[in-house]
């Protein structure tokens, strides 16, 4: 079966190709780029994209499934649909399941999970310690080889240094990135959100930006002694980018991502008490906010990550300060980048597929994804830059509907998914 | 007379005008003569009901209110809901879908947790009225507080007040401190450090300074308002022990001799003898604690009143 992508604007940063051009697909994998005016192959099914723009398949390096164990919240399968809906071909779930993705029969389960469900691919993020427990390494050796892409102790960040050191360690072994919740535990417990002005007009618990640097110095400077590649998560903070920029610039191996809430909403947001816009870290104040669009423009920020983090409503319907942190982000953060970066003269197209695709799979090792180079997986997003449409938490192919953009509209958007040569999501279709 | 608030629920002192403010200590005013009569009932909120939601112990405050209900002739039914039955899985949107099902007028709720009040009030059709929400705000407190400086400084315009103890977890000192420097006060609090939150004095616009020591806020104030000391911050290592404490940061009458002479004290009670405030200054004449629990009453009637359409 032969599918052709007709008349789309293609860019694919890692070829550095930014023009109208065709791509044909064939057993799952790019079979070859066709210009204007050569001739297609008269047997292949023909997908017109025109005014679309064709991108290497969008890849989301921090998401939460929540299977196993929470089924209610999330499946893999509900979350792969939302995925493929926001435009996005794969993800990688981090390992805070239950139990704890710290085997390689949890890895192996998630991936098979997925393969059932025959929509995202799903590149599972491995425990750093046993049950995240931060004293024991997992079997990091054994998760590789069962897919796992990266190792993590998200939301539970390793409090003891020396232990981190030898989990760096150990981890440059394999060749696995650390990703790396930076969060002094210590500093910020009990804080349910950006410690600031906000927080003190409305008598919540902070979580100061300190929190974060002071982690991401202390790892940083791990990294550096133990020459292991450190990627930090969902970065929120003016201290840790300028930690991150230093390191970069030092030619420490670090590299980072950015959740679309940390560069669309302040923690003005919280005014009202909704606790859709409780996560961790915590929406920060507009300093913070410029230093991270500066960031995204500048380079030092290499990923979109959206740190979907599904709850269900009964869990969100609590008190702010009993409620649990995070937000759903999957269908959003295209529309989010499109309308906030895009539009507004930030950023222009192929830093935005730098963003989504290219520099996720650098970032996790994805070998022939993140580009369309002729022999690939046919993992491929459709952009239109220019629709307009509202985003609906009722519409939502998530479980899970804890998301504060509901209502919101979007300029620009993800409309069609491609996995493996096969069309999974069609906007509207 | 024009109503003093438009809005149904009385959430914060942080959202209201001075003018709202001053509206409510006026009509709280006019019932204060009704506290003091032989028969101290008016048929003001007949048929109207009252619910009071209370998810944390106070006697006093619960009591204030239910007496302000019933005193209007309003139908005032108490709730108390121990944390430990909300963790049962009941949600807070659940407990106020219930509650209004029942269609009461006014739901005067206390709780520990910040925001509980603004998140009721999104979805009760019944006025919500904040009795204290965690560490953000005790409106009523604030405005009993108001009545009696008024009562005895004739206005509130232009005076010193000192805030002094555990700023970071007191909804009393930030209901206060809109309230005082709305109308024109000028505050300034002092404590602990561990217990004045960085950037403190970003609370409000303006005449809101933070003393680095209790005596700097004290002196030449018109006003000396004692915070009570929650005796489970010392297990968080907020100060070593009470009895540091005591000596350092407690109002005692040689610190009371740097405020004017005309100063008066007051303190949002239950008070720890002898920790925050010396039995000396509580007992005083300076000391209108007695007063404040006289207001209450007033405050909470208006306020009632006001929420449930009256004016
Ligand atoms: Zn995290």
């Amino acid at each position: 079966m032969k599918l052709l992508i007709k008349n789309g604007h293609l860019i694919d940063p890692a070829q550095n190709q930014n023009s109208g051009m065709d791509v044909l697909i064939e057993g799952g994998r790019v079979a070859a780029w066709i210009g204007r005016g050569e001739q297609p192959p008269a047997d292949a099914e023909v997908f017109d994209a025109s005014g679309l723009v064709v991108a290497p398949g969008f890849i989301d390096l921090h998401v939460h499934l929540r299977e196993p164990g929470q089924e209610h919240k999330e499946t893999i399968a509900s979350g792969c649909a939302a995925a493929v809906a926001g435009g996005f071909t794969s993800v990688c779930p981090m390992p805070n399941t239950n139990p704890i993705n710290d085997n390689a029969a949890i890895t192996r389960y998630m991936i098979e999970q997925a393969e059932r469900a025959g929509l995202a691919n799903v590149f599972p993020v491995g425990a750093i310690t046993k049950e995240s427990n931060g004293a024991q390494l997992a079997e990091m050796g054994e998760m590789k080889a069962a897919g796992a892409v990266a190792v993590s102790d998200d939301g539970r960040p390793v409090p003891n240094a020396g232990m981190m050191r030898r989990a760096m360690e150990y981890a440059k072994d394999f060749d696995l990135p650390v990703v790396d919740h930076c969060e002094d535990k210590s500093l910020s417990s009990g804080g349910v959100m950006h410690e600031g002005r906000v927080s003190l007009l409305l008598g919540l618990k902070g979580m100061p930006a300190l929190a974060e640097d002071l982690d991401a110095v202390r790892d940083i400077y791990l990294a550096r002694e133990t020459g292991a590649h450190i990627h930090v998560a969902h970065i929120s903070t003016k201290g840790s980018i300028e930690i991150v920029r230093r390191a970069k610039a030092e030619g420490i191996h670090a590299t980072c991502e950015v959740a679309p809430h940390h560069f669309t909403l302040t923690d003005a947001a919280v005014e009202g008490y909704d606790t859709n816009t409780k996560m961790a870290p915590p929406l920060r104040s507009e300093e913070h906010v410029a230093a991270i669009l500066e960031a995204i423009k500048d380079g030092t920020i290499d990923a979109i990550a959206t740190d979907h983090a599904p709850h269900h409503a009964d869990e969100k319907a609590l008190e702010y300060d009993r409620a649990p942190f995070g937000i759903t982000g999957l269908e959003t953060a295209v529309g989010l980048a499109f309308s906030e970066l895009v539009h507004k003269g930030l950023i222009d197209l192929v830093r935005l597929v730098e963003l989504f695709s290219t520099n996720p799979a650098r970032v996790f090792h994805l070998r022939e994804r993140g580009t369309l180079k002729v022999g690939s997986h046919a993992d491929l997003t459709l952009l239109d830059p220019t629709l307009d449409w509202v985003y609906r938490n009722a519409e939502s192919r998530s479980k899970s509907k804890n998301s504060p953009y509901d209502g919101r509209s979007f300029h620009g958007a993800a409309v069609a998914t491609i996995v493996g040569g096969k069309i999974v999501y069609r906007r509207g279709g | 007379m024009e109503k003093p608030f438009r809005r149904r629920d009385l959430l914060g002192i942080r959202d209201l005008s001075a003018a709202e403010i001053t509206g409510i200590l006026n009509t709280a005013e006019n019932f204060r003569e009704i506290n003091q009569r032989e028969i101290k009932k008016v048929p003001t909120l007949r048929g109207k009901t009252v619910i009071n939601l209370f998810f944390e112990n106070s006697t006093r405050t619960r009591t204030s209110f239910e007496l302000a209900a019933k005193r209007l002739s309003a139908d005032a039914v108490n709730i108390s809901v121990s944390s430990s039955s909300v963790t049962k899985g009941e949600t807070l949107v659940d407990t106020a879908l219930n509650l209004d099902a029942m269609q009461p007028d006014c739901i005067v709720v206390r709780h520990g947790s910040a925001g509980v009040p603004h998140q009721l009030a999104k979805v009760s059709r019944a006025a919500i009225v904040n009795a204290g929400d965690g560490a953000n705000e005790h409106p009523t407190q604030a405005l009993l507080d108001a009545m009696t400086i008024r009562e005895h400084k004739g206005t509130i315009e232009g005076l010193e007040v000192a805030i002094l103890g555990d700023i970071l977890h007191s909804r009393v000192a930030r209901s206060n401190i809109h309230l005082l420097t709305k109308l024109g006060a000028r505050v300034r609090v002092a404590g602990p450090k561990t217990l004045v939150p960085r950037d403190f004095e970003h609370l409000v616009e303006k005449d809101l300074t933070v003393c680095p020591h209790v005596e700097d806020a004290i002196r030449g104030a018109d006003v000396v308002m004692i915070l009570r000391i929650q005796r489970e911050r010392q297990d968080s290592a907020y100060f070593p022990t009470l009895r540091e404490y005591s000596i350092h940061y407690g109002l005692t009458n040689e610190r009371l001799d740097l405020a004017r002479k005309d100063a008066i004290v007051l303190h949002p009670g239950p008070m720890n003898r002898g920790i925050e405030i010396a039995s000396e200054v509580a007992d005083s004449s300076r000391s209108l604690i007695l007063d404040q629990v006289k207001y209450g009453v007033a405050v909470r009637m208006a306020v009632l009143y006001l929420a449930t359409g009256g004016g």
